[in-house]
């Protein structure tokens, strides 16, 4: 038996060419990134031997540094809202809804499966005032507010990115937070509103401790994802107005190939690597403890 | 909050609702809020789409001097053709469904195998192999584009569609490989241990009972790896220089740099002919597409 579970040449047949695969497409390109970061230059121009200094310009640069706030003040917002948007759905889907809720979570979800390009010049055409006045602006017109452009400002334009990503995401949200909600035993539910437990009081109390591990897997998802963030902002804003909502990925990748610097975009790409894994460790750190918590209460 | 809750309650107020007209108006009224609040979200979710098609088929003359909810005079469906040709929409949804079906296709069949190896088969060191290919799911792809277009540079495979393809493959694999070894540690071990009794080999093993027992998830995983391929942007960007070879996202931003303030009846036909292949997926295939992408953020 073990024998045949255990044939050598079975095991490399099956596992050698992903592994192969993963090992020239992942751990080879990651590895050379760390090399790449030490050196200035590209492949036409060559390489020159730098060693910590593309890490020393990273913390100095003034772009880099707003290109990290945007991102972590766009990490926050969305985050914050996926999270509590899809925690309202998922308890809509849950409390009121309940068996019909199907085509509505079908019907919010589909944002989810769009092309982010398509998204973005969606909305960029939803939000536009010139040539001719979109839908969000003719609705302002309507409570008397003055036409203006949404992507002249930055601030303005950051909230057109907000809107539109979560208007992509909730369903998303919505469903991965739904699934955690509906496997909370329903007599659970039955006896805490028999102690008394009525809205606000049953969701805090009872559901939200229960759906805690899944909430702190969304969370962790949500912040990833949030992180990353590249396509949306692309198609809708290219990071303007000037730079002023470039996450620190499309910094990275103007660098790497509109500035021809390898070196120093294999810099940027450890950064956004060390921030994702630091945002992560800590929400796993910061749970655990949360959870005991719950359980002493 | 406290309202939504209160409408799921106790039974003994639909009962005495039936004999009191009052109270069933009163009922009617405390549930208005939570209609109107899903009213609302349905028309949020929805509009912007039916905004999109609607637009798509009008004229530019038309776009530009009727306001946003007039429906078309015309159908303008010569946007539709402007856009497949002027804009090349034809050509990248060829480009990007000749990548994304075969990525798929062996992302898949590799991730299935080496989720095998690693979860069915017995031998030392698996778990260590599995861990290492875990940590692929946490890099960002960032990490690997430079050195992944210094090869394709050197071997002289930049501006065809093989970059993509490798690339999509070798970053798909580490979070298929794990979710199909979670989808073979539910299959029960007997079922190999009794097929290899009856003189199976394990490779037989693997593509007639291992496969077939599993093939539940391998759609889930089809079409959360379907769905992140086509629309990947980054990589695209990254590989495609040339025009002939975008896929549909780059394909778009190409249309909108080049004819979007012009054109604007075509671009809203581009962007509409982009969603209606994820849309016609998705009608028939919502429940698996919800539960795979979700499945895939959860346990990744």
């Amino acid at each position: 038996m073990n024998q045949v579970l255990g044939d050598k040449r079975a095991i490399l047949i099956l596992l050698g060419p992903a592994l192969l695969m993963y090992s020239v497409i992942m751990v080879i390109p990651v590895v050379w990134s760390f090399g790449f970061a030490l050196f200035r230059g590209n492949l036409i121009e060559g390489f020159t031997f730098v060693g910590l200094a593309n890490f020393a310009r990273l913390i100095q640069d003034e772009q880099v540094g707003s290109a990290v706030r945007f991102t972590l003040l766009y990490t926050v917002v969305i985050s914050t809202g996926q999270i509590l948007l899809g925690y309202s759905l998922a308890l809509l889907y849950t409390f009121v809804l309940r068996r019909s809720s199907s085509l509505i979570r079908t019907l919010v979800f589909f944002p989810v499966v769009l092309p982010s390009v398509a998204v973005g010049l969606l909305f960029s055409r939803l939000f536009a005032v010139a040539p001719n006045t979109g839908p969000v602006e003719s609705l302002l017109t309507l409570f008397g507010v003055a036409p203006f452009d949404f992507f002249a400002g930055a601030g303005t334009a950051f909230w057109v990115i907000v809107v539109m990503d979560l208007w992509r995401s909730m369903g998303f949200y919505g469903v991965l937070l739904f699934s955690g909600l509906v496997d909370i035993p329903g007599e659970i539910l039955e006896a805490a509103r028999i102690d008394g437990a009525r809205g606000w009081r049953l969701i805090r109390s009872v559901v939200l401790p229960l759906s805690l591990p899944i909430l702190v897997s969304s969370i962790i998802f949500s912040l990833n994802a949030s992180l990353k963030v590249f396509d949306t902002i692309v198609a809708l804003t290219n990071g303007g107005p000037g730079s002023q909502t470039t996450p620190i990925t499309l910094l990275m990748f103007q660098t790497s190939f509109f500035y021809s610097s390898f070196g120093y975009g294999s810099s940027m790409a450890i950064l956004i690597s060390v921030m994702c894994l630091t945002v992560t460790a800590f929400i796993f750190k910061y749970s655990r403890r949360d959870l005991t918590v719950a359980e002493a209460a | 909050m406290a309202g939504v809750v209160q409408v799921s309650q106790p039974t003994t107020v639909r009962r005495t609702a039936g004999t009191s007209r009052s109270l069933a108006v009163r009922k009617f009224a405390r549930g208005l809020p939570t209609k109107l609040l899903i009213l609302l979200l349905l028309v949020i979710e929805v509009y912007p789409l039916f905004w999109l098609v609607s637009t798509s088929l009008k004229s530019t003359q038309e776009f530009l001097n009727t306001p946003f909810w007039s429906l078309p005079q015309s159908l303008e469906f010569q946007n539709y053709a402007d856009a497949w040709t002027l804009g090349r929409i034809g050509v990248s949804l060829q480009n990007s469904l000749m990548v994304t079906v075969p990525s798929v296709f062996f992302i898949l069949i590799l991730g299935a195998m080496a989720g095998f190896a690693l979860e069915v088969m017995i031998w030392k060191g698996r778990n260590g192999v599995l861990l290492a290919i875990l940590c692929g799911i946490m890099v960002p792809v960032q990490m690997i584009l430079l050195p992944l277009f210094t090869i394709y540079f050197k071997v002289g495979l930049t501006n065809t569609l093989w970059p993509l393809l490798l690339t999509y493959i070798g970053h798909g694999l580490p979070l298929t490989t794990f979710l199909m070894a979670a989808y073979f540690r539910a299959v029960p071990r007997e079922l190999f241990e009794s097929s290899t009794l009856d003189g199976a080999g394990i490779l037989r093993s693997f593509f007639s009972i291992g496969l077939p027992m599993v093939r539940n998830g391998l759609l889930t995983v089809a079409l959360l790896m379907f769905f992140s391929t086509y629309n990947d942007l980054l990589i695209a960007l990254t590989f495609i220089t040339s025009r002939d070879k975008s896929t549909v996202q780059v394909g778009l931003l190409n249309f909108q740099g080049e004819y979007g303030s012009v054109l604007y009846g075509p671009l809203f036909a581009g962007i509409c002919m982009t969603v209606l292949g994820t849309l016609v997926v998705y009608l028939f295939l919502s429940r698996q597409i919800m539960q795979g992408l979700a499945g895939g953020a959860l346990k990744g």
